[in-house]
């Protein structure tokens, strides 16, 4: 990470060492102690944007998957439920969501008996995951109806299940479809991640807003900000497509 | 008189208004091989679909050894378990090799190990003689071969009856022996047989009863000495003499 990190700062002194007066590097340079220390304050809070987005995400994809079947069925009454879930959970923005989960939901908890505190982590997991799967649940509907309907047929005439079928025939071949779009969908989990940092969680935004307090060089540390982000999207994007190769999912056929 | 493996009384289906089938009746012996013919439009696929419930029949009855078909899913599964269906397009599941469709009914749905299912499935490959293909991709096969591994796929499932749903339609016609091939040699083995076809020479050979269909009725049926010597019907002669002339 240090090794990185020295590679990238040139670059960005290169532009602005310019006019000298309206860059301050010296409070995340990594070259003099007290600028190392602030780096590793704002780089340490990558463990909770990368676990909080992780599980969000896993979250997600499963209940975007429960939410999708219904989505698909023959009688009117299971797809109208997908489809209340799907407007009215995609219609609410992240913020909002987020303050009613991490401040309202441990009132219904208590009204209902119920000991569940939600601290900071958890809300900001569960608001994540429920706030994205309503996307993921229409692009897991959109690739289970991209796989022709003799796919399902044969699948019934050798005696499969509805579940088997799914599980064993059209689920693999849909996967391979919709990474792409459910990549994307866990790269905005990753970014949005930053709204946690309104309710106290110590992810990389909030430590950047934390550093700006004490040190008044918001230029500098909300740029180094930036480059994390980019840093964890490159590496997802990377991930994505090995993934790709080897389910095979940048072939055509 | 042994019951009949299948048996369709006034079976009438609709889409919405259109009468797609009017007043079907069928029956089909066990070993008996039946072909359906007919302009396209007749509702001879529906036919075959409804037999294993691909497509609902809204009125009539139609049983398979004897269980009749209704909508309880145990007579839908019953039924599905005796009868295998072999399709224009093939269907084959690409994501998998040769043998893993072949395995996939017997293991999950039947409960066999997966050592009994491959040595199942590696007993229809050579019967249908591509044993060689085993660990291919469908995608990698020719479309006669393709086909072939579909009905050996239908045949690891050890069914009563087989339908076939325009087997060789989608085939370039260098392929199409291959498949008519292993078809004719199914029907010696004594297999009970549906199919769905205009190969008036693969009729000919195997068929017991020939069926033809137009606008949702069977028009005429008989044997095939019957059928191809002296149609009865105008509409049949025209269509036998359309399809005979090339």
């Amino acid at each position: 990470m240090k090794k990185l990190f020295v590679m990238l700062v040139p670059l960005l002194f290169l532009t602005g060492c310019s006019s000298s007066s309206t860059w301050g590097w010296y409070v995340i340079n990594p070259m003099t102690a007290s600028g190392w220390t602030n780096v590793k304050f704002l780089i340490s809070g990558m463990g909770d944007t990368i676990v909080i987005s992780l599980i969000a995400a896993v979250i997600s994809i499963a209940l975007g998957l429960v939410v999708a079947l219904p989505g698909l069925a023959k009688h009117r009454g299971w797809r109208l439920l997908n489809r209340i879930y799907v407007e009215f959970v995609r219609s609410i923005p992240l913020l909002p969501m987020l303050f009613w989960v991490f401040y309202g939901l441990p009132i219904i908890f208590r009204e209902m008996g119920l000991d569940i505190p939600i601290d900071p982590f958890w809300g900001a997991v569960i608001t994540l995951a429920l706030s994205d799967s309503a996307f993921t649940a229409e692009i897991f509907r959109a690739g289970i109806q991209s796989i022709a309907r003799g796919q399902t047929e044969a699948a019934q005439t050798i005696g499969l299940n509805y579940l088997q079928t799914m599980r064993y025939v059209i689920l693999p071949q849909a996967i391979r479809r919709i990474l792409p779009p459910l990549a994307n969908q866990f790269i905005y989990i990753v970014k949005m991640s930053a709204f946690a940092s309104v309710i106290g969680m110590q992810e990389l935004t909030r430590r950047a807003n934390e550093l700006v307090v004490t040190e008044y060089r918001p230029l500098e540390i909300y740029s180094l900000l930036i480059l994390e982000y980019l840093v964890l999207v490159l590496v997802i994007s990377a991930g994505v497509r090995w993934l790709e190769r080897r389910l095979g999912s940048d072939e055509r056929n | 008189m042994p019951a009949a493996a299948i048996e369709l009384r006034s079976v009438n289906k609709w889409y919405d208004t259109f009468h797609v089938l009017k007043d079907i009746d069928l029956s089909v012996g066990s070993g008996e091989k039946t072909v359906i013919c007919g302009p396209s439009g007749s509702g001879k696929s529906t036919v075959v679909r409804c037999i294993n419930r691909l497509e609902e029949h809204q009125s009539g009855s139609i049983k398979v050894d004897g269980v009749e078909l209704t909508n309880n899913p145990q007579s839908v599964a019953a039924i599905r378990s005796e009868v295998g269906m072999v399709f224009q397009q093939f269907n084959l599941f690409p994501h998998l090799s040769v043998l893993e469709n072949l395995t996939l009914g017997p293991i999950k749905a039947r409960g066999l190990s997966r050592q009994a299912a491959e040595e199942r499935a590696m007993h229809y490959l050579e019967r249908v003689k591509i044993p060689e293909q085993a660990k291919k991709r469908p995608g990698q096969l020719s479309g006669g071969q393709q086909q072939r591994v579909a009905i050996a796929r239908s045949l690891c499932m050890e069914p009563k009856v087989l339908l076939f749903d325009e087997p060789t339609s989608a085939l370039d016609p260098e392929m199409i022996s291959e498949v008519l091939d292993v078809m004719v040699e199914l029907a010696e083995d004594g297999m009970t047989m549906v199919v769905v076809t205009h190969e008036m020479g693969f009729a000919r050979r195997v068929a017991d009863q020939m069926i033809f269909m137009d606008g949702g009725e069977i028009v005429e049926r008989g044997t095939p000495e019957e059928f191809f010597g002296a149609p009865r019907s105008v509409r049949c002669q025209k269509f036998l003499s359309q399809i005979l002339q090339h």
